[in-house]
């Protein structure tokens, strides 16, 4: 890395850098070598980043008014709606920001797989990934518990229940995670407690995963390594910083029509109704990133096999660098790969749609084949695919298909376009 | 580009789309103009007055409204009723207060900052009134299910004679677009039943209009001022990303690649 010779300027600059090389940093941060050749796929990072900032800022000024007990809290997220100045505004922003966050994370993560991000040398980079998509599903799990609405408290009920799907212990466990005998308000304050925590834990995560990110440097849509700095790169700033800006922006609107125009679409109707642990309701469903997993969970029909599907389908994704054997990383120059990886967000999809339907009938058995699906791509497809698949010739840089080199890689050029 | 708008409109239909399908029963609702819709939808304040008198005449002896006060009333974006008009109607409620310096609790006419008093004292009572049904507080109802406003609306003229097939309870009426289509509220209103202070005709479907708009308002006071702030966001939002792409031309023209 260049950036080791950098020297400040200015005297005082020099004293402070050589003591705590903070300028160091922002000059490595301006100056790191980015392919020119990232597509708008990869502009998801910066939008996450604005994701997780935005929730702790919104989530921070509603801590300030929500009280977190069992006989209050819906009553606060009310006084927020409508006696706080802009409460309103903070929290439509803080409910629709998970939604958000998460579309823009399934987007990252379906990057990923197309480009063959997780691949050597970035495997620590994607496991620090799925650490921080795991810990952001509790921190939303547990968001969506403290308004204590309807479906706050039965969702609650289902998802700590699971732990009681555990041999021996598994009741003991699920007392103590209530901390009683019911989800009540032992069970709502140390939710608000780590729901507070849990951001902080990411945020930390999210500067491992950057600095592991900058050690390689980039993958990119061509998946080669590439030379840094050369020809095939420039610098972060200002290059990279106005797409990833411009690409913020696309994201914003959407982001903001969701709160000013349909706040509650994404909700369910329920959670307006305050937690009755005496009424149950007709259907008890999770946010809408969770669905997929729901399905998985609900496909399988004992309970302990249920959860432990529901844990594996995430957590087999951590050794998703094993278990792609192909030497190629871009999907751009691997036909087969290609084909499979559409059928796996077709899948997916699918799995989600199955997840918020009843488990019964034809949506039962859809559910299966999805799930079981869902894991022979991962346990089967790839680990073969990377022996058996033909793959077409990578170029040796970036600039060469950029500037129309070989008639070869103008093809493989025009074929990366087609899936931006 | 056209392919990442493509595939983000994708994404989001199925999105909402997901939600939509959540309300599993597929009930086809009545439908009116609703000026509170659209890019810039604000309320008819005229409806939500007559909403309001709706409220408290017919549906106050039953339903709650606990997280309203009667200083909403005059608030912008609300009924808009005037200071002594509202004050007026605080005032033609009793209010429980204390304790005094005796220690004894005491009525005193309502006050601005008063919350709307609630018809019964506790849930048990108000079960106890209305033979076991719970009639729910009022105040975000229309969020609170699934159809919203349409389902609301809808609800109140759905009350018909029951086919011969069902058999009803004791109590227990008939009503097509209710969950299960049995509902423990007689049909509420009916033509007529009140005097509008402003002349319009009291019929069953101006009165579920008028007060399913008072209940919007209420479960959204803020709704004027939500959509108002989101046009100009966006508007903003729009024209930042056109010049910030422009900028984005501008300097990636120094290289040669693509943006």
């Amino acid at each position: 890395m260049s950036d080791h010779d950098y020297r400040p300027k200015s005297k005082v600059g020099q004293w402070f850098n050589d003591r705590l090389p903070l300028l160091t940093l922002a000059n490595h941060l301006t100056d790191y070598p980015t392919p020119k050749n990232l597509n708008y796929w990869w502009t998801f990072g910066g939008i996450l980043t604005f994701c997780l900032i935005t929730q702790i800022v919104t989530g921070l000024t509603l801590a300030m008014h929500y009280i977190a007990h069992a006989d209050m809290a819906f009553e606060s997220v009310e006084h927020i709606m409508r006696d706080v100045n802009y409460g309103w505004l903070i929290r439509y922003i803080h409910a629709n920001g998970a939604s958000m966050f998460f579309l823009a994370v399934y987007i990252h993560i379906f990057r990923s797989l197309f480009y063959g991000s997780y691949k050597s040398p970035r495997e620590i980079i994607w496991i620090l990934g799925i650490i921080i998509y795991l810990l952001m599903m509790a921190a939303a799990f547990m968001g969506y518990v403290l308004p204590w609405g309807q479906m706050s408290f039965w969702g609650a009920t289902v998802i700590t229940n699971l732990f009681s799907a555990i041999p021996l212990v598994g009741e003991g466990i699920v007392t103590w995670l209530w901390g009683g005998y019911s989800v009540d308000n032992p069970t709502l304050t140390r939710f608000f407690t780590l729901h507070y925590l849990i951001p902080f834990l990411i945020l930390g995560l999210v500067v491992l995963h950057i600095w592991a990110l900058h050690v390689p440097g980039n993958n990119n849509p061509v998946g080669i390594d590439i030379k840094k700095p050369s020809k095939d790169t420039v610098p972060f700033h200002p290059y990279i910083v106005i797409k990833d800006g411009f690409a913020l922006l696309m994201f914003m609107i959407v982001f903001a029509f969701f709160v000013f125009y349909a706040p509650n679409i994404l909700g369910h109707a329920d959670n307006y109704i305050e937690a009755n642990p005496m009424v149950t309701p007709a259907h008890i469903v999770p946010e809408w990133y969770l669905l997929p997993f729901y399905a998985i969970l609900r496909s399988v029909p004992d309970k302990l096999l249920g959860v432990v599907a529901m844990l594996s389908a995430i957590l087999i994704l951590a050794v998703l660098p094993w278990l792609d054997t192909s030497k190629i990383r871009s999907a751009v120059f691997r036909p087969l790969y290609k084909q499979f990886y559409w059928i796996l967000v077709a899948d997916v999809l699918i799995l989600g749609y199955v997840g918020a339907m009843p488990a019964e009938g034809l949506y039962l058995l859809i559910a299966r084949v999805a799930t079981a699906y869902y894991f022979l791509h991962f346990l089967v497809i790839l680990p073969i695919l990377g022996f058996k698949e033909k793959t077409l010739p990578v170029p040796l840089s970036i600039t060469e298909p950029v500037l129309g080199g070989s008639p070869n890689l103008a093809s493989a050029r025009n074929k990366e376009s087609k899936i931006e | 580009m056209k392919n990442l708008f493509k595939l983000f409109s994708i994404l989001i239909i199925i999105i909402t789309s997901n939600s939509y399908s959540l309300a599993a029963e597929k009930v086809e609702y009545l439908k009116t103009d609703w000026s509170f819709k659209g890019l810039l939808g604000k309320f008819d304040r005229a409806s939500l007055q007559r909403g309001y008198q709706v409220y408290t005449e017919v549906c106050a002896s039953c339903h709650s409204m606990k997280y309203l006060s009667y200083r909403n009333l005059a608030e912008k974006g609300g009924p808009e009723f005037s200071e002594a008009q509202v004050k007026a109607i605080a005032a033609s409620f009793e209010v429980t207060d204390g304790p005094n310096s005796d220690g004894e609790m005491f009525t005193r006419p309502g006050k601005l900052s008063d919350k709307f008093v609630m018809p019964y004292d506790n849930v048990k009572a108000a079960q106890a009134a209305n033979g076991g049904a719970y009639p729910p507080d009022m105040s975000v109802l229309v969020k609170a299910r699934g159809g919203g406003v349409d389902y609301i609306y809808s609800l109140l003229q759905g009350y018909e004679q029951a086919p011969v097939d069902v058999s009803l309870d004791d109590g227990v009426y008939y009503n097509k677009y209710m969950y299960g289509k049995k509902i423990r509220m007689a049909a509420p209103l009916s033509d007529g039943l009140i005097e509008y202070g402003d002349g319009t005709n009291a019929t069953v479907e101006q009165m579920s209009k008028d007060v399913t708009t008072f209940l919007m308002w209420s479960a959204e006071p803020h709704l004027e001022a939500r959509h108002r702030m989101g046009f100009k966001a966006i508007i903003y939002l729009i024209i930042l990303t056109t010049l910030v792409y422009f900028s984005m031309k501008k300097i990636w023209s120094r290289v040669k690649s693509e943006v």
